[in-house]
């Protein structure tokens, strides 16, 4: 049986990639956001899951705003990257595993989350960014990759406590799959950020910290917002944070803390590492 | 025929992105999102009328578009992310448009930025539980 060992999460601003790209991760503004994942690295090479589900937003590459899926599941055996309009460099095709997604597909489905699935996918740095963060720039990658793309780009998006229900019915789909696998969740985006507007620039440092640690210990706490609250609190973009529920939605009640990593400013956000453990 | 209104309708300074900026910038935004092709955005580049009447940009957005306007557009209705796809590979980052946005210099926006993480260590070490190198 599939069995989910915990949950991590991760900013995905492109800035990230670029200071990856451009080895950047030692220079002074970024050294101390890149050194407080390697605590997160070391867990997940020593737990090696088989699996990583990505929870993120596509930024308009492989969806355009003609359809906006509230949620979408890759369902391929590849997932490629490609130029988002900047010309950089595609890193390398991420591995799948199409028979796991369809079962998760059916799954949601019959748990009424009704998903899009998607046979061609390309993942954007919202993907890319996290795992590159998590494992390096790899190729081939190290894991298994499965896409979950939530609409936090065109309103209506779905609220926080849908997130953290899809969450539970994604725990319900993977522990009912057959295979023996292990498999980590990976929630994406956050934590406060506006990039438009008067009002761009904001940072809340201290409901980012609220946030990280309800999160962790309390996350019913995070799903009685309504997302105009979260945006009048976390900005526009802060939205994204609503992901980080669908992670903690597929882990058990009670989970261990194994690491909480925080920085601001990072571009222009507040940017969180948690990782998050199941006890068994 | 009236567009809802929302609740997040008076936070300032903020734009949020739904079905009434959709639906004013459709043309505009997919002009945008075609730029995710290098042969695109040498076609905008050589012709940039011609290529604003291939998808439909007219009026007050064709000419935010051959002004180079980044931050009109954004007024106007252009969904951030795809505006980068124009903005970001001609020098003009997110910082420069949040600075555009206030009126003052990129600096003076990141100096702003970099302000909000005063003391962020102590913060951290008074909530506990944080890694915090």
């Amino acid at each position: 049986m599939a069995r989910i060992i915990g949950g991590v999460t991760s900013s995905h601003i492109p800035a990230v990639g670029n200071a990856i790209a451009n080895n950047l991760t030692q220079e002074p503004y970024w050294k101390r956001f890149f050194d407080g994942y390697e605590p997160a690295k070391r867990w997940l090479r020593e737990r090696h899951p088989d699996v990583v589900i990505v929870v993120y937003n596509d930024h308009g590459l492989n969806f355009f705003l003609d359809k906006v899926p509230t949620f979408a599941l890759g369902c391929a055996d590849v997932y490629h990257n490609a130029d988002e309009g900047w010309a950089l460099a595609p890193v390398a095709p991420f591995k799948g595993d199409a028979q796991f997604s369809w079962h998760i597909a059916e799954s949601l489905v019959q748990q009424d989350f009704d998903i899009c699935t998607c046979q061609e996918m390309k993942v954007d740095h919202g993907f890319v960014n996290p795992l590159r963060a998590l494992y390096g720039t790899c190729d081939p990658w190290p894991v298994t990759t499965i896409p979950l793309a939530v609409n936090t780009v065109q309103h209506p998006v779905p609220s926080a406590n849908r997130c953290y229900r899809l969450g539970h019915a994604l725990r319900r789909a993977i522990e009912s799959y057959p295979d023996d696998l292990s498999v980590v969740v990976l929630g994406t985006g956050g934590l406060s950020h506006q990039l438009q507007g008067e009002r761009a620039g904001l940072i809340d440092v201290e409901f980012d910290l609220e946030c990280m640690d309800k999160i962790a210990n309390d996350p019913e706490w995070m799903t009685h917002f309504s997302n105009s609250e979260i945006m009048r609190r976390t900005g526009t973009e802060g939205i994204e944070t609503i992901m980080w529920l669908v992670m903690r939605g597929a882990l058990q009640s009670n989970v261990k803390v194994v690491h909480k990593h925080y920085h601001a400013p990072i571009s222009n956000t507040g940017a969180g590492v948690l990782v998050l453990e199941n006890y068994n | 025929m009236t567009w809802t209104r929302h609740d997040y309708e008076d936070i300032p300074g903020t734009y949020v992105f739904d079905g009434r900026h959709a639906h004013a910038a459709y043309p505009l935004n997919k002009l945008l999102f075609s730029l995710n092709s290098e042969d695109n955005r040498k076609q905008l580049e050589r012709d940039p009328a011609a290529y604003c009447d291939k998808y439909g940009v007219t009026g007050e957005f064709k000419e935010l578009v051959l002004t180079k306007n980044f931050l009109g557009m954004l007024r106007a209705g252009a969904n951030i992310y795809y505006l980068a796809k124009m903005a970001i590979p001609r020098g003009t980052s997110v910082q420069d448009a949040g600075a555009a946005f206030q009126g003052i210099s990129t600096q003076e926006f990141q100096a702003k930025l970099l302000a909000k993480g005063a003391g962020l260590r102590e913060r951290l070490a008074k909530r506990g539980g944080y890694w915090n190198g």
